[in-house]
């Protein structure tokens, strides 16, 4: 299948700062694509460029089959939702969803029906006549998302566009904006920093790093496998556990740290097991205890420090041999700081990482 | 009455909004210093009032803060209609007319080039764009003087010397810099968004400009009004190099008034002739003062 948006060698500098290095993306009809990263590292200027509002410095973007490199905003095919919603603020809803079709010179009766239609599809009916500023966040995000909805484009580009929006709504309108791609099946970008919309939403996620693509993959691989450490330690919360060693594979494959050695003969090594220095990486939600312990081949005598409460879930953070690490249990386990307690896992779920390059080993 | 009973100090406790003094230190302070400021800025402008209401004898009298005796608007008329500027003799209405069409072309020309390139400046960062503004805005430390002359032959090689029009063109290119930087910073503090939105939405350079920037700015457009009303309407330099005597503005035949030397002082006369000759800035300011205040805050507060 021809791909819906293809980014070949963009990069884009603001004068001496490059902010993009050469990207490579390839997004299928339909995808949900979403990007992903710390602030600053260039998700916005991405989607800019995608949109057409920002020149490129090198390189080409393709949308459906078509050089868009050089063309206007308008005319590439896209819709763009932002985090300010950026409504026009003297127009009515009405007239914030019509002004991109008027410009475009369509007929009266057409600009209605779908304007129409868009109100329909978000239930805001009763808010068309009403200003901006008489809408909650909510609905003015939904207007936003109207906007670019009216257009019937291809590709939806989305800058954060529940990031201003209490925890709450923005837990329900992440899911209408997953309901809404569905039943449309447009392809999406959508751009954010929070890692519940990425894994919950996206069909691949793109984890970026100063301008650089770290990992682009299905949410389940970034999560179970992240190709490097950054990746890893950004992905979950909280953050995965990493402790620092040797691999030995003289004989059966072994990390040793200054004060700890086990065998790690369940994981996966990418290229067959490796040796050398690197980080050992395992998530605390995948550190076990109780009866749970009887499928762990590792384990350790841990000391309880502090126990964060979650309700669903305790936090409990430790130290194993002095290291410290942390793990989730059950919300109704009984644990105080200075438990001793033991803890273990399985080696097959842990991630491991050189430790010069932070690549996947 | 239960309630009394269980909190018996509730009335002498701290509750509801703190009660001020009305007359602490600090209010005795700050509003002392404001009156005899006011004071001392509304003297003279007392004694101009009070002047031009009276006749000459009384004006001779010498009680120059004394009410008049008896009211006469004589000197008003005389100073609109009849008093001698020069040549002729028709008072200052000449001036305040040859003002109107004045100030009101150039009011006008200005604001317009000047928000049009206070967008393009703020939103559309074309070539050159920096290099641009930073030539505008040194153009504002240029002194007047140094451009006099040069100006002069400008106009005359352009055939406009001596005519309205030609100071319409230098009050415009004088006004530029500071109204530039004054709408580049306003557009500059809208939202970006709202600017990349419209342009998603395949509107161009002018339907931006005109159905999304100027709806939002009409505050700065009446800062930009008042700023050049007054500027130009008090401009005494200019409207005496670049007109001919019969299209001087109200202020340089304000001056002919007040400094001809034939005859008497009449001091009634020359206050009636300030007066009217301040009348239209001081009009503008109280019209439009609200809004005014209004737009410098929301510069302001927006860097
Ligand atoms: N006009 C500009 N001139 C110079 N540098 C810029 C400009 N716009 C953005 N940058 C820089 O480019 C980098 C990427 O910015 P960008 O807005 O794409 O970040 P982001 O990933 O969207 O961050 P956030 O999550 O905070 O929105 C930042 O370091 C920023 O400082
Ligand atoms: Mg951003």
């Amino acid at each position: 299948m021809e791909s819906s948006i293809s980014i070949r060698d963009l990069s884009l500098s603001f004068g001496a700062v490059k902010v993009l290095r050469n990207l490579n993306i390839e997004i299928g009809q339909g995808e949900f694509l979403v990007l992903l990263g710390s602030s600053g590292c260039g998700k916005s200027t991405l989607l800019n460029c995608i949109a057409g509002l920002l020149d490129v410095t090198d390189g080409q973007i393709f949308i459906q089959g078509k050089n868009v490199t050089w063309a206007e905003p308008s005319d590439r095919g896209i819709g763009m939702v932002f985090q300010s919603y950026a409504l026009y603020p003297q127009m009515t809803v009405e007239g914030n969803l019509s002004f991109g079709l008027k410009n475009a010179g369509m007929a009266k009766d057409e600009i209605k029906k779908r304007v129409a239609r868009a109100a329909e599809i978000l239930q805001i009916e009763p808010l068309l006549k009403r200003k901006p500023a008489a809408l909650s966040g909510g609905q003015r995000q939904r207007v936003a998302i109207g906007r670019a909805l009216v257009r019937d484009v291809d590709v939806f580009l989305f800058d954060e566009p529940l990031s201003n929006l209490d925890a709450k709504l923005r837990a329900d309108l992440r899911v209408e904006i997953k309901r809404l791609h569905q039943r449309l099946k447009n392809t999406m970008i959508y751009v954010t920093h929070d890692q519940v919309e990425a894994l919950t939403l996206a069909d691949r996620i793109a984890i970026m790093k100063g301008g650089n693509i770290q990992q682009l993959a299905s949410p389940n691989e970034i999560y179970n496998k992240p190709a490097n450490k950054y990746v890893a330690d950004f992905i979950g919360s909280p953050s995965m556990n990493f402790l620092e060693g040797v691999i030995d594979i003289s004989g059966a494959p072994q990390f040793n740290s200054d004060v700890m050695s086990f065998d790690i003969s369940g994981y996966e090594f990418v290229d067959g097991p490796t040796g050398g220095p690197a980080w050992f990486g395992i998530r605390p939600e995948h550190i076990v205890t109780g009866e749970l312990l009887a499928n762990a081949p590792v384990q350790f005598d841990a000391e309880v420090e502090l126990v964060e409460p979650m309700g669903s879930d305790t936090l409990v953070w430790a130290k194993v041999e002095g290291v410290p690490m942390h793990f989730r249990m059950d919300g109704q386990a009984e644990v105080r700081s200075g438990d001793q307690m033991r803890i273990g896992f399985d080696p097959a779920r842990a991630n491991i990482f050189n430790k010069e390059t932070e690549l996947r080993i | 009455m239960a309630d009394t009973a269980v909190h018996p100090a509730a009335s002498s406790e701290p509750r509801g909004p703190k009660p001020r003094k009305k007359l602490s230190r600090n209010n005795i302070i700050i509003y002392g210093t404001l009156l005899v400021v006011a004071f001392y800025y509304l003297l003279p402008l007392y004694v101009m009032v009070v002047t031009s209401l009276k006749g000459m004898p009384e004006i001779r009298l010498g009680n120059i803060f004394s009410p008049p005796v008896e009211i006469t608007f004589e000197p008003w008329v005389k100073a609109w209609s009849q008093a001698c500027t020069g040549l002729n003799c028709d008072g200052l209405s000449r001036g305040f007319w040859n003002s109107i069409r004045i100030t009101v072309p150039s009011v006008i020309v200005s604001i317009v080039i000047a928000s049009v390139n206070g967008y393009a400046l703020a939103n559309w960062k074309f070539k050159g764009a920096d290099a641009f503004f930073t030539i505008l805005i040194f153009g504002a430390f240029i002194p007047y003087q140094v451009m006099l002359y040069p100006i002069v032959i400008m106009l005359r090689e352009i055939g406009l010397y001596g005519t309205l029009w030609g100071l319409v063109i230098v009050h415009t290119i004088f006004g530029m810099p500071i109204l530039t930087l004054l709408f580049r910073n306003y557009f500059t503090s809208l939202p970006e968004e709202l600017f990349k939105a419209a342009r998603v939405d395949g509107a161009g350079f002018w339907r931006i400009y005109f159905q999304i920037m100027l709806p939002m700015s009409l505050p700065i457009f009446v800062v930009a009004m008042i700023l050049q009303v007054t500027g130009i309407w008090n401009d005494f330099l200019f409207g005496v190099v670049y007109t001919k005597p019969d299209l001087y503005p109200m202020t340089v035949q304000l001056n002919n008034i007040v400094n001809s030397v034939q005859g008497v002082k009449e001091y009634n006369v020359n206050m009636a002739a300030t007066l009217l000759t301040g009348l239209v800035p001081l009009v503008i300011y109280f019209v439009s003062g609200k809004l005014f205040v209004r737009g410098i805050a929301a510069g302001a507060v927006k860097g």
